[in-house]
C-alpha cells in the first residue's frame, strides 16, 4: 500500500568545503561566496531512503525545508530526483532557531499537511551538528522514533529498520506512523534525470509564514529560542608537521620509521 | 515541583560493566557538583546493576538511584523514557548529564523536548557561571570547524557528553555514597518499537577504543584490499587497530564498527596513522585527542598535513610497506 511520506531537508553551506573556508565573525559563521550552499548531507540520504520505499511500495513523497533566503536551485534538488511537493517554511522570522525552535515550527507544518505514516530526517544536520530535531518532532507530534537508521523497508503498517550502534546495528520494528533519522550508510542520493531537473524547474513550492502554521513570530527564530548561544569561536590548534623528504616515497617511508624511533614515540 | 538541585547522571552498563563513557560522565558530573556544592545522583537503569552502584560511588556519586527490570537489559527509548521522566520527577536535579553514545544521543533530545527545556549535544567542556549558577555548555559545531558555548535558563539543564572528552575521577572504595532503588512503572502499552535482533559487527582483534595504536585509511585506499594487507600488517607490527574514515564505511569496503569521526568514534591513541586521508574536521573531531598523528597522502596540499606532526608526501601503497617493513626491523633490535 503506498504511504505518505515527509522528509526535513535543511539547506546548509557546504560542510566539506576547505575548513579554511569557515570563519566566525561576530557570533555568525561565516564562507566565502565559492562555498556554496547543499541540501545538508545526512538529509540527502533520508531523501533517498523515501524514494527506495516509493520505488518499491509507492507513495507521496513531500519535502520541507526551513529557513530564509532559500536557494531555490539547491532546495529543490529532493523534486528532481522523485519528490513530489516541496513546503518551505520562509521568512526572515524564522531565522536563528535552535533545535527547539526549529522542531516546533516543522512539526506545527507537518499537523497542517496533516496525512503522514512516515517522517525521515538526517541523523544530525552539518551546520550545528545537533542531532535533536527528528527527535524532538517525534516528541512533539506524540509518535514513536528510531534514530541513525540505515536501512529501512516498510511492510504491513510497520517500519523495519536498521538501527547502528557502537559494534553493530540492530533490527528494529516501529508502529506507523514514525519517524527515522538517517545515516550515510543508507547510500548516496541518486543523481537527477535531465528529465526530472526540468520538471522540478517548474514546479513551485508552497511557501508558509509563521502564521500559515499557526505559530506567533515569538515562537519561532530567534524569539523561539530554548538554548542562548554565548559565544561561537575557533580555537587555534597550531601543530607543526615535520614533512620526512627522501629521493622515493619507500626510502621516505623506512626514514619515517626511523624517525619515529629516535623521537621515542615508538 | 521540588527545587531543582544537584547533578544527575545517566550511567551507561554494556555487558555488566561501566563503559569508560559512565565514568566520564561521573567525573564531569563531580567536578561540576563540587563547583556547585551540592549533589551527584547517577541513574543506573538494566536488568541487573548488581556491584556497579557500589562502582558508581567510587567514581565520585553520592547517590545511585537504581532500577532493575529484565525490559532494561538493553537500550530502548520507549521503556527508557518512562523511567528517565519517572526518576527526574523524583530527584528534581538542576543538570542531567548523558554520555553522546547511541543511548545517550537518543535518549536526551527525547527528555529535553518532553520537559520542554534547552539541550546541547557533544559538549567538550561543561562548567558552571559562578554568577548565575547557570551550566556553560561548550560543543563542537560544523563538523569540528567552531565551537559553540551555549546557556539554557530553563531547569533542568541537559548536556551529552563526547566520548573521552572528559576525565574520570580516581576510583575510591572508601566513599561513601547511598543506594536508592528507585520506583517506577513500566507502562508496555507505551513502547512502540521493538529490538528484533542485535548484530555485532566488531572487528577481530584489539577494540579501536583502547587501541594504542590505530592506522586509519581513507577514501584513497581505493578499495577494501588494503585494509586486509597493508595496513593490517602495519597496525599488527604496531600491536594496534586499523580504522576508517567515513566513506570506505558508507561504500561498504570495511564495516561501520571501524569508522572514526564526528559521527564514528572517538579515538585518542598514542599514535594515529591517516593513510590516504584528507583531514576533512569531522574526520578530525574524531581523532585530533590522538598524542602524536602521522599522514601519509599523495597530496602535499592535504589538510591532514595541517593537523599531523609527521608527515610523508607519497603513494601508500609505496610509502607503508617500507615503513612496516623498517618498524618491524628496528622494534626487534
Ligand atoms: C555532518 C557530517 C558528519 C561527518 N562525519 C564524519 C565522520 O565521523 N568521519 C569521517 O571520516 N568523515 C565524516 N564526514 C565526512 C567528511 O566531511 C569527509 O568527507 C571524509 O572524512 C573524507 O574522507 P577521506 O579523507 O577518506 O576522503 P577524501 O576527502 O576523498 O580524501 C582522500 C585522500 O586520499 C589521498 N589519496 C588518494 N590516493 C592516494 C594514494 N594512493 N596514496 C596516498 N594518498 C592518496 C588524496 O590526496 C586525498 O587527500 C562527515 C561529514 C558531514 C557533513
Ligand atoms: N531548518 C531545517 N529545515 C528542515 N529540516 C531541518 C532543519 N533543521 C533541522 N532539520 C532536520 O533535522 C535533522 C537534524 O537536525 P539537527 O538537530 O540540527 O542536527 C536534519 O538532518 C534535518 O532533517
Amino acid at each position: 500500500m503506498p504511504i505518505n511520506m515527509i522528509v526535513c531537508c535543511k539547506q546548509v553551506p557546504d560542510p566539506e568545503a576547505p575548513p579554511a573556508s569557515f570563519k566566525v565573525a561576530g557570533d555568525k559563521m561565516t564562507v566565502p561566496p565559492d562555498v556554496k550552499p547543499v541540501v545538508s548531507p545526512y538529509d540527502e540520504n533520508a531523501v533517498e531512503a523515501a524514494l527506495r520505499i516509493k520505488d518499491t511500495i509507492g507513495g507521496k513523497i513531500t519535502v520541507i525545508s526551513l529557513g530564509n533566503n532559500l536557494t531555490r536551485d539547491v532546495i529543490k534538488k529532493p523534486l528532481s530526483v522523485g519528490g513530489d511537493e516541496l513546503i518551505l517554511l520562509e521568512d526572515a522570522a524564522f531565522e536563528e532557531g535552535d533545535s527547539w525552535a526549529t522542531a516546533n515550527a516543522l512539526a506545527a507544518a507537518i499537523k497542517k499537511v496533516g496525512e503522514y505514516d512516515l517522517i525521515l530526517c538526517g541523523r544530525q544536520s552539518a551546520d550545528w551538528n545537533a542531532g535533536q530535531v527528528g527527535l524532538g518532532i517525534a516528541e512533539i507530534l506524540g509518535i514513536p522514533a528510531v534514530s541513525v537508521v540505515r536501512k529501512v523497508e516498510v511492510v504491513d503498517g510497520k517500519a523495519k529498520v536498521e538501527r547502528a550502534v557502537s559494534d553493530g546495528y540492530e533490527v528494529v520494528e516501529v508502529e506507523l506512523p514514525a519517524l527515522l533519522t538517517i545515516t550515510s550508510e543508507l547510500g548516496d542520493l541518486r543523481y537527477a534525470a535531465l528529465k526530472g531537473i526540468m520538471a522540478a524547474a517548474k514546479k513551485q513550492p508552497i511557501v508558509w509564514k509563521p502564521a500559515d502554521i499557526g505559530l506567533e513570530p515569538s515562537q519561532v527564530g530567534a524569539a523561539g529560542r530554548c538554548v542562548k548561544l554565548a559565544k561561537l569561536f575557533q580555537p587555534v590548534r597550531e601543530t607543526k608537521c615535520e614533512i620526512i623528504e627522501a629521493d622515493t616515497p619507500a626510502e621516505a617511508g623506512a626514514n619515517l620509521a626511523a624517525k619515529l624511533r629516535e623521537a621515542k614515540i615508538l | 515541583m521540588a527545587e531543582n538541585k544537584g547533578i544527575l547522571v545517566f550511567g551507561e552498563i554494556a555487558e555488566g560493566e561501566f563503559p569508560s563513557i559512565t565514568t566520564e560522565l561521573l567525573g564531569c558530573g563531580r567536578k561540576l557538583a563540587d563547583e556547585l556544592k551540592e549533589d551527584l545522583s547517577c541513574l543506573l537503569a538494566s536488568d541487573a546493576v548488581g556491584d556497579l552502584s557500589k562502582a558508581a560511588i567510587a567514581f565520585g556519586a553520592d547517590k545511585v538511584y537504581t532500577v532493575e527490570d529484565s525490559t532494561l537489559k538493553r537500550y530502548e527509548a520507549d521503556c527508557y523514557m518512562q523511567v528517565a521522566d519517572q526518576v527526574i520527577g523524583q530527584v528534581s536535579p538542576r543538570v542531567i548529564l548523558l554520555g553522546n553514545t547511541p543511548m545517550g544521543a537518543d535518549l536526551a533530545p527525547r527528555l529535553a523536548f518532553r520537559l520542554r527545556v534547552g539541550l546541547s549535544t557533544d559538549c567538550l567542556e561543561l562548567s558552571i557561571d559562578p554568577g548565575t549558577k547557570q551550566l556553560m555548555q561548550t560543543s563542537s559545531v560544523y563538523g569540528g570547524n567552531a565551537q559553540a558555548i551555549f546557556t539554557a535558563e530553563a531547569l533542568p539543564q541537559i548536556a551529552t557528553i563526547r566520548v573521552k572528552a572528559m576525565s574520570p575521577i580516581e576510583r575510591d572504595e572508601s566513599r561513601k555514597g547511598e543506594v536508592i532503588p528507585a520506583k517506577v512503572s513500566l507502562d508496555m502499552s507505551k513502547v512502540k518499537t521493538k529490538v528484533v535482533e542485535t548484530i555485532k559487527e566488531e572487528v577481530a582483534g584489539v577494540k579501536l577504543e583502547d587501541a594504542p595504536a590505530i592506522v586509519c585509511g581513507g577514501r584513497g585506499c581505493g578499495g577494501p584490499e588494503p585494509y586486509d594487507s597493508t595496513l593490517k600488517e602495519l597496525a599488527a607490527v604496531l600491536k594496534g587497530a586499523v580504522g576508517a574514515s567515513r566513506p570506505p564505511c558508507d561504500n561498504g569496503w570495511v564495516p561501520e564498527a571501524m569508522h572514526i569521526g564526528l559521527t564514528g568514534k572517538i579515538v585518542a591513541p598514542d599514535i594515529y596513522f591517516a593513510i590516504a586521508i584528507s583531514g576533512a574536521s569531522q574526520h578530525m573531531s574524531g581523532c585530533s585527542g590522538s598524542k602524536t598523528i602521522i599522514a601519509i597522502n599523495k597530496d602535499p596540499e592535504a589538510n591532514i598535513f595541517k593537523q599531523a606532526h609527521f608527515g610523508v608526501v607519497g603513494k601508500f601503497e609505496d610509502v607503508v610497506p617500507a615503513l612496516t617493513t623498517k618498524l618491524k626491523e628496528l622494534l626487534a633490535g
